[in-house]
């Protein structure tokens, strides 16, 4: 295989001697995919906890009528910033990070196919980062106090031009993303050659982890979604800086030309967002039922088949933007449709469960959280497809409510899942189970505080993005619900980060293998040496660990 | 434990037969794909955007169909696959000239775009601001003359170390990729072409 480019021992550096220079100096010079696959995590932790901390003001503020915590142009600041925090610097580095870590230990490789584009992507994303939040103090430029982007996290035009949004606030938004997007996408690029042309011997496509399989689509998603965004924004910094008219509606410009831009983006972005969880949902599930996944090849045709539906209905977040009724019926079933496969994971994931030893320890808790609350999730989901029920609750808190149902605890249960699962082998130590069972139960307690109210104030006709509301229109106390609930998962999010912190120093020795696995990540040491595999392994199923350790009966008879 | 993966005699043969496909074919690939969805976008606002300028100049009065600029750039294309030609048979000279004369080639489409919006700026009064003709039809034929410029760069890069004595018969992989996208960049010119200088301009 004409994959590996160093020799398998590398001179060892005595680490014992290392001063802290040394240690940053490695960090940031690294193009080892697992170091990169951390960096990408822990950035993206930080960001959630920055946007975590934007949400509680926003809560905070709206916990009873006419508040006063935050004036109302800072207000439009924090929606907007928690909002792009979150899909962009928390979403899509986590989407990277994962994949980092773990692709090339699961099909056997010793990195990824270009470790310097992953270091550039990397780099190229946290500055992206930085970029946007440098609005804070560059918003207005030097004659001004600071002024983040206030625009919402879609940013629809023409709000967005420069008439109506004066200083330079909505440029870092627009500057920030396109950096950071190109980080996203050389990441994506690299794990998609990775996958095609780093399988150790035996490896083939049908073999393939299903986590490897699920971001393998997730890369092209983000290849094919990605773009159109990079192009509206171009096209918005031309408008704004150059003049040029495309959202210009005085100048025949079309502002509903940015909704669909946009949305051509953001609807498959909301795929690529959920697809880690799915993809851990997809190992952790049969790892703690003891029985091999349910229905493999229909998982891979279902998310296949996402892979392409999900391109194809944009414009079910516009449906009060006054489209043609055949617009309005397509965009409604073709929503509908991309509910199908999504239920057939569903399906499949409780089918492996079922008749199964089933084993609660936390990564399995937060997957069965993932699966009752994404299942709510989905319902809402139906329910707003159908056109002149979205009518009726469009841009209402019932539109939050279920998209922080999709993500709040679609992704952040999954993503909590894979943390805990894969945490003995990032750190070689094993987490606190006792706290990790408090951070599920609280987390869940907080979720469902936070957004189930939600949807009925929604019901109730409350409209998103108002920064206070008078009494005695039915609100106040579904607000304050929500608001004991975000700081119930704050909570719960601290105990987390403790947990980690603690365990990573302080922890059990973890031994290399602590659930029994199946996939090659853990036929090696915890934490893996920098090459990985000290040979590459040669596999003849989909569980080759399996095969290992039970020679006897083997999978690769059955396959 | 890694060295307990198997390693039969079977396990071997599978080892030494085991091919995937090469990482820098998959990776160019893809990075065709996803620029071909950012031109397809600029193309489809381009389109969409047809007509709908308040103002003039409109694309018929004032856009002239560059026929030899495209002769120039299409046939680069053929010119880059003699220089791989010649390379691939380790023909350093012959290499060399093709290069060159696509080097030449492409240089004198980026001339053509240089005068052509000097005319219409200066002469037509016709900028990315004036209407939504010219916001379209600069974008997406700037967005286009600058991947032509980024192609322009590598070939330059190549042509230059190997002039100052490096030897490229090592990097044919590399050149392979460069070519590849040169044709990417030649193939998206045809549907720009299509589109600006004979959709528009009916
Ligand atoms: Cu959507």
């Amino acid at each position: 295989m004409a994959s590996i480019d160093y020799p398998l021992e590398r001179p060892k550096v005595g680490t014992k001697d290392w001063g802290f220079a040394e240690h940053m100096y490695d960090w940031v010079a690294t193009v080892d995919h697992k170091k990169l696959g951390i960096m990408y995590i822990v950035s993206a932790l930080l960001f959630l906890v920055i946007a975590g901390i934007m949400a509680l003001v926003i809560r905070t503020q709206l916990a009873l009528p006419n508040g006063h915590v935050v004036a109302p142009d800072t207000y439009n600041r924090l929606f907007t910033m928690h909002g792009t925090t979150m899909v962009f610097l928390l979403g899509m580095p986590l989407v990277a990070g994962f994949s980092n870590y773990l692709v090339p230990l699961m099909i056997g490789a010793r990195d990824m196919a270009f470790p310097r584009l992953n270091a550039f992507g990397f780099w190229i994303f946290l500055f992206g980062g930085f970029l946007l939040y440098f609005s804070y103090l560059g918003g207005s430029g030097l004659y001004g106090a600071g002024s983040a982007p206030d625009v919402g996290w879609f940013a629809y035009a023409p709000l967005t031009e420069k008439p109506f949004s004066l200083g330079h606030s909505t440029d870092y938004w627009a500057l920030g993303i396109i950096v950071s997007g190109i980080g996203t996408i050389a990441s994506a690029i690299n794990v998609i050659a990775t996958t095609f042309s780093l399988r150790c011997p035996g490896m083939t496509l049908s073999r393939m982890p299903m986590f490897v399989w699920v971001m393998l689509i997730d890369s092209w998603l983000i290849l094919v979604a990605f773009p159109p965004l990079t192009a509206a924004q171009i096209m918005l910094l031309l408008d704004r800086y150059l003049g040029a008219n495309f959202f210009y509606t005085q100048r025949g410009g079309s502002a509903v030309l940015w909704q669909h831009l946009f949305w051509i983006f953001g609807h498959p972005e909301v795929y690529i967002l959920i697809f880690p969880a799915f993809a851990i949902l997809s190992e952790v599930i049969p790892i703690f039922s003891r029985k091999p996944i349910f229905g493999r090849p229909a998982m891979v045709g279902a998310v296949v088949a996402i892979g392409f539906i999900s391109l194809g209905v944009w414009a079910h977040h516009m449906f009060a933007v006054g489209m043609t009724s055949y617009a309005n019926s397509f965009f409604a079933a073709s929503t509908m449709l991309v509910g199908i496969p999504t239920g057939i994971k569903i399906f499949n994931w409780t089918a492996t469960m079922y008749g199964g030893k089933v084993n609660l320890k936390t990564p399995m808790l937060f997957c069965c959280g993932f699966l009752l609350q994404f299942l709510i999730a989905g319902l809402t989901g139906i329910m707003l497809a159908i056109a002149p029920f979205d009518w009726q609750l469009h841009d209402s808190y019932f539109v939050v409510g279920h998209f922080h149902f999709t993500l709040a605890e679609g992704l952040v249960f999954g993503i909590f899942a894979g943390l805990y699962y894969w945490f003995p082998k990032i750190t070689g130590r094993m987490y606190n189970e006792k706290l990790g069972k408090w951070h599920f139960w609280l987390f869940v307690i907080g979720v469902n505080l936070t957004f189930i109210p939600m949807h009925f104030a929604g019901i109730l006709g409350m409209p998103r993005r108002i920064y206070t509301y008078q009494a005695g229109r039915g609100w106040e106390f579904w607000q304050f619900s929500a608001t004991i609930g975000a700081y119930i998962q704050a909570i719960a999010v601290a105990i987390y980060v403790w947990n980690v912190v603690h365990s990573a120093i302080k922890g059990e020795p973890a031994g290399d293998d602590p659930w029994d696995g199946w996939t090659l990540e853990w036929a090696t040491t915890s934490p893996p040496p920098e090459y990985n595999f000290e040979k590459l392994p040669v596999v003849r199923s989909s569980r080759p660990l399996w095969d290992l350790k039970h020679p006897h009966d083997p999978d690769w008879k059955y396959e | 434990m890694a060295d307990a993966l198997d390693l039969t005699a079977d396990a071997l043969t599978l080892e030494r037969e085991w091919k995937t496909p090469d990482r820098g074919t998959v990776g160019i690939i893809f990075l065709i794909i996803t620029e071909s969805v950012l031109f397809l976008t600029f193309v489809a606002v381009y389109l969409v955007y047809i007509g709908a300028s308040v103002t003039g100049p409109y694309p018929k009065d004032v856009l002239e169909t560059p026929i030899l600029a495209t002769v120039c750039l299409l046939s680069s294309s053929l010119t880059i696959v003699a220089a791989e030609w010649a390379l691939e048979r380790n023909r350093i000279g012959m290499f060399r000239i093709w290069w060159l004369v696509t080097i030449v080639l492409g240089l004198y489409f980026l001339f053509d775009t240089g005068m052509e919006w000097k005319k219409l700026i200066y002469v037509d009064h016709l900028t990315i601001s004036t209407n939504l003709f010219g916001t379209t039809f600069y974008s997406l034929v700037g967005l286009h003359a600058s991947h032509v410029t980024v192609g322009m760069i590598f070939l330059l890069l190549v042509i230059g170390v190997n002039l100052l004595g490096f030897p490229i018969e090592t990097q044919k992989r590399r050149v392979k990729f460069l070519s590849w996208y040169w044709h990417f960049v030649d193939a998206v010119w045809v549907i720009v072409f299509t589109v600006v200088y004979i959709i528009s301009t009916r």
